[in-house]
């Protein structure tokens, strides 16, 4: 692992009480995603694996399939708030994995084009019952080439098949991971991370093989500016 | 809230909701100043945070948000830990940070070797996963 060059940003004339010290901070942080149909489990997930949080971001209104684009002239300022799905699995020595999930429906992917970019990797969560509604986060992720898993969440009522059906089913090539969870499950959930930290690191280790890039030992992996 | 807008259903007090999963439309850049685009590159959602330790020139030319991130600064945050923390959305922080950047109060930690990023360091890789599994 890299070192980081620390400097502690000097204490300012601030209130105790608006001072966050629970603990030293992320130092690098990596993105998940987790995506998939309406209603497939991505909430459950991110909440079985790590604390969720609130997150609000914000869409355009021209983002919105509703009459409203012309209001009082100041359209390019109206937005409305939209939940994610956030939680935060902090690991030693300021690592830490950021889950992001969005609302299902279709319209809120414009959101996946900033999360994916530097992305560690995908969960698409799918539902057998209602597989079809995968397609598009399959493909998305595919053409961007985000690593990603399938996560065939169980729901009871709904039949069981073996991986290799799923896979055909979803027309994914063999490389790419598909294992059964319940999203409800710390463990499950859990394992699919495992997973999918497993294909990013198959991926990255692939790409790195030619010419591993030489790395002091000394120099540091971070700098400060602005 | 102008009442001829055609197709804008009202919420129970009143406002404009568009649909039960988009919340009510809100004016979050009244935080901005009304700006709503951050100067130079976008903040990736979870570019790190900390505050440069610098004092503010003119402290009360900075908003009360503004000082409350610049607070949570001092220790190393990630934009979404930001948003999450101030229960604002995440563009109006990127407006906010982008000021505190620009005017030197706060610092973007950054990974010094471009050819090897976090998402594809095998040997980070590597370590996160040995600690997933232990958890
Ligand atoms: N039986 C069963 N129910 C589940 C499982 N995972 C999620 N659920 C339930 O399925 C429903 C939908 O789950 P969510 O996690 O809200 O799904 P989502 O993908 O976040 O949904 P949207 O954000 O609306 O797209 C909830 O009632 C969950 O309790 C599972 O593994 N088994
Ligand atoms: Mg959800």
């Amino acid at each position: 692992m890299s070192s980081v060059r620390s400097e502690p940003p000097e204490p300012g004339p601030l209130a105790p009480d608006d001072v966050d010290d629970r603990d030293d901070g992320p130092r690098v942080a990596l993105k998940i995603l987790v995506a998939g149909g309406f209603g497939v489990g991505k909430t459950t997930l991110v909440g079985a694996v790590s604390e969720i949080r609130p997150l609000q971001t914000e869409e355009a209104l021209t983002n919105v399939g509703a009459a409203v684009d012309d209001l009082e002239g100041v359209a390019a300022k109206r937005t409305t708030t939209v939940a994610m799905d956030f939680g935060r699995i902090t690991l030693r020595d300021g690592v830490a994995i950021y889950l992001f999930g969005t609302p299902g429906q279709e319209r809120f992917w414009f959101m996946w084009n900033e999360l994916s970019r530097g992305a560690l990797g995908a969960v698409v969560l799918a539902d057998t019952r209602r597989l079809p509604a995968s397609f598009a986060a399959i493909d998305y992720f595919e053409q961007r080439g985000t690593p990603f898993v399938v996560a065939v969440n169980c729901f009871e009522h709904a039949d069981r098949y073996e991986a290799a059906e799923i896979r055909g089913a979803l027309d994914i090539g063999p490389h790419v991971p598909v294992l059964m969870c319940d999203a409800r499950r710390a463990g499950s959930a859990k394992q699919v991370l495992v997973v999918l930290v497993e294909h990013a690191l198959r991926l990255a280790a692939a790409r790195s093989v030619p010419s591993p890039p030489p790395r002091p030992a000394t120099a540091p992996a971070f700098t400060q500016d602005g | 809230m102008d009442p001829s807008v055609p197709g804008a259903p009202r919420g129970p007090g009143g406002e404009r909701w568009l649909d039960e999963a988009a919340g009510p439309v809100v004016r979050p850049y009244a935080v901005t100043r009304g700006r709503t685009r951050p100067r130079g590159e976008p903040l990736d959602i979870v570019a790190i945070l900390v505050a440069t330790g610098r004092p503010a020139p003119e402290p009360g030319r900075l908003t009360r948000e503004q000082r409350r991130l610049l607070a949570l600064c001092r220790r190393p945050h990630a934009v979404a830990d930001i948003a999450s923390e101030l229960r604002l959305p995440l563009g109006v922080i990127r407006v906010l940070a982008g000021d505190l950047i620009d005017s030197g109060l706060v610092g973007i930690q950054r990974w010094s070797t471009p050819s090897v990023q976090p998402h594809n360091d095998p040997n980070l890789l590597r370590r996160v996963l040995d600690e997933l599994r232990a958890l």
